[in-house]
């Protein structure tokens, strides 16, 4: 019964996006819960996560794990919510105001999505308004802000300062390449990652 | 020695009389036009509006007189078309978001939506759906991906993604020869970007240029071929290869020396602490259509390889040097692993640093003069001596960098030169 968690795991690994999908619908048909293919799922995403940080796999590694991690979850997510089980932490996300870089943001989101956070992305130059209206809708815990450009930086500051003044009870983490942890305590955000696995480890500590 | 022997000598790993500067050479070592233009009125240079060389990162074009001002050692021959598609000719007005009024092509067509937000057109062509995005508030395009709906990633088709690559066209030959007649004769070195050799660049795979692009034109798709399908890739990069030797000896038949050093590839390898592929795939991939490439142009000219790549490439140098590239550029010493002495120590006479003199996204942007010139002179210091060195900061000079840093910047240089 659980060789297809084992493959499903595997394949995420791999990033065989077509094993994902079939190992994930023979979890399901076999009547596995939908919470332990969801384990399965995440501690692929996990180790893919580990080897990234550790510098034995790259990007496009990580996009094919990704992709496949989506395939299995396009079966998964209806059956996960069919049975109540919801993320227990949720996150916005965004890249900043006069910013259209996505890449870094959109890795951050894939293994947030991998780490069973709910993730609401906002897509990119996204105004300190939009991001406040996102947390008062959804409630996140955290708000993440990415930027590629030393242009953008003032208004990742300016968005900061916004969201700060609101009092929205939300904990705000930055990233982006020239994103320091320095600039993050100079604007009074709550942590920077410098990179897309660091970003999950930060996001989990802030929910903490 | 002239600029040109001065370039050369570098290059070559010879102590030039002085250590040679670039900016403006290339479409990565170039100046945003607002920063141009206030270098004009820095050395009160005749009024005159900046020309958009780069219109992507709206890079404001070097002119003579300021690289006479600056001392700059590098002449630049642009592309015939412009990431766009179209010929930077019969130049008119235009102002940007920021209320800098520049001169761009009669072909940089754009429309802008009611927040204010600017989208361009590949070859000028309105018809077409706009392939450039320009926010209200920012300073530079970037692409659109704009996705075939009937793409499908299990039917990849080659010559979907062949499309921009092809023969000289008579109109870039007759470009070339102009070009050519132009600048014979020039004291300065002179740079050209090559047309067809980047190899998998993410800024050119969404295809700015085409009207109507095939193939796999997203980022994120392209990335994970280098994963998923390599034979796909090396397929179409021995493609691009041969198409490109052929070009090349075109090129050269027209403008033979006169050209000292060749953008080969600006595809970035490099994350701010990582690499975007291990060095086994970079090796398997990529490596040996370069070598071709460059095989090629040391077995048959007298020019220079330049390769562009940003980020902490430091475990992928020995690659890239296996390559054939003579040239390295930006040479982003705050990455990881880019520790500048290292670099010097251990590729130092092996490969040149085209750039490295200073942080532009911490120093330049945000220091202050004082930081920016001890910065300047420190890393003139570590590189410069034995040749391998010419002077560019770390890609671009970006929008919003305070003049008097840029000043300072330029002036270390002199310092270190003794000539302030």
């Amino acid at each position: 019964m659980t060789d297809s968690l084992n493959q499903l795991t595997a394949a995420i690994k791999a990033g065989k996006r077509k094993d994902a999908r079939a190992a994930t619908a023979e979890a399901l048909d076999a009547g596995l819960s939908p919470q332990s293919v969801l384990d399965a799922l995440t501690a692929g995403m996990n180790d893919v996560g580990k080897r990234f940080k550790a510098n034995e796999l790259f990007v496009p590694e990580v996009l094919v794990a990704a992709r496949a991690m989506q395939k299995s979850m396009d079966l998964l997510e209806p059956v996960l919510i069919a049975s109540g089980i919801e993320p227990a932490h949720s996150i916005v996300i965004g890249t900043v105001e006069g910013d259209l870089h996505d890449i870094g943001k959109n890795l951050v989101m894939m293994m947030l999505k991998g780490a069973n956070f709910k993730v609401i992305d906002l897509g990119v130059n996204v105004s300190a308004e939009t991001f406040s209206q996102a947390i008062e809708e959804h409630k996140p815990d955290v708000v993440a802000l990415s930027a590629l450009l030393t242009t953008t930086m003032p208004a990742m500051e300016s968005i900061v300062q916004h969201l700060s003044k609101s009092g929205a009870a939300v904990k705000i983490m930055i990233g982006g390449a020239p994103i320091t942890e320095e600039f993050a305590n100079q604007i009074g955000a709550d942590g920077f990652s410098p990179d897309a696995a660091s970003a999950v480890e930060l996001a989990q500590q802030l929910c903490a | 020695m002239t600029p040109k022997q001065r370039i050369r000598a570098a290059i070559d790993h010879q102590q030039p009389d002085k250590l040679p500067i670039d900016f403006g050479s290339s479409f990565i070592t170039g100046i945003h036009c607002s920063v141009v233009e206030q270098l004009r009125d820095h050395y009160k240079l005749e009024k005159r509006l900046v020309k958009i060389c780069e219109p992507y990162q709206m890079l404001g074009e070097v002119e003579e007189d300021l690289l006479d001002a600056m001392r700059l050692d590098v002449q630049p021959i642009f592309p015939q078309r412009t990431i766009f598609g179209f010929p930077n000719e019969n130049w008119k007005p235009w102002t940007t978001p920021w209320g800098q009024e520049v001169l761009v092509s009669e072909h940089f067509k754009t429309t802008n939506d009611k927040a204010g937000n600017v989208y361009i057109y590949p070859q000028g062509d309105t018809d077409a759906p706009a392939s450039g995005h320009m926010p209200k508030t920012s300073y530079f395009f970037d692409t659109i991906e704009r996705i075939d709906p009937d793409f499908d990633e299990d039917e990849l088709d080659l010559e979907d993604n062949l499309e921009e690559f092809g023969p000289m066209s008579k109109e870039e030959e007759a470009y070339w020869v102009a070009q050519t007649e132009i600048w014979r004769g020039s004291d300065r070195a002179i740079s050209v970007h090559l047309n067809g050799t980047c190899l998998g660049d993410v800024a050119l795979v969404p295809a700015p240029f085409l009207t109507n692009p095939k193939g796999v034109r997203g980022v994120a798709d392209w990335y994970m071929l280098t994963a998923d399908e390599p034979d796909f890739l090396k397929k179409l990069f021995d493609r691009q290869a041969e198409i490109a030797l052929q070009n090349m000896a075109k090129l050269h038949q027209i403008a033979g020396d006169l050209i000292d050093v060749v953008v080969v590839c600006g595809t970035d390898f490099g994350t701010q602490n990582s690499q975007f592929c291990s060095e086994s795939s970079m090796r398997d991939i990529w490596l040996p259509r370069y070598k071709q490439i460059n095989d090629w142009i040391h077995n048959n000219t007298n020019w220079r390889t330049f390769k562009h790549t940003c980020g902490a490439v430091e475990p992928l140098i020995e690659t890239l040097i296996d390559s054939g590239f003579d040239i390295l550029n930006p040479v982003q010493c705050s990455a990881d692993g880019m520790d500048p002495q290292g670099l010097k120590d251990n590729y130092g006479d092996r490969i040149t640093f085209w750039g490295g003199g200073v942080n532009t996204q911490q120093t330049v942007p945000f220091g202050t003069p004082e930081q920016v010139r001890k910065e300047v002179l420190s890393r003139c210091e570590i590189f410069a001596p034995g040749g391998g060195f010419v002077f560019n900061a770390i890609h671009n000079v970006q929008a919003c960098t305070p003049i008097e840093n840029v000043i300072a910047m330029v002036e270390a240089v002199h310092e270190y030169n003794g000539d302030k």
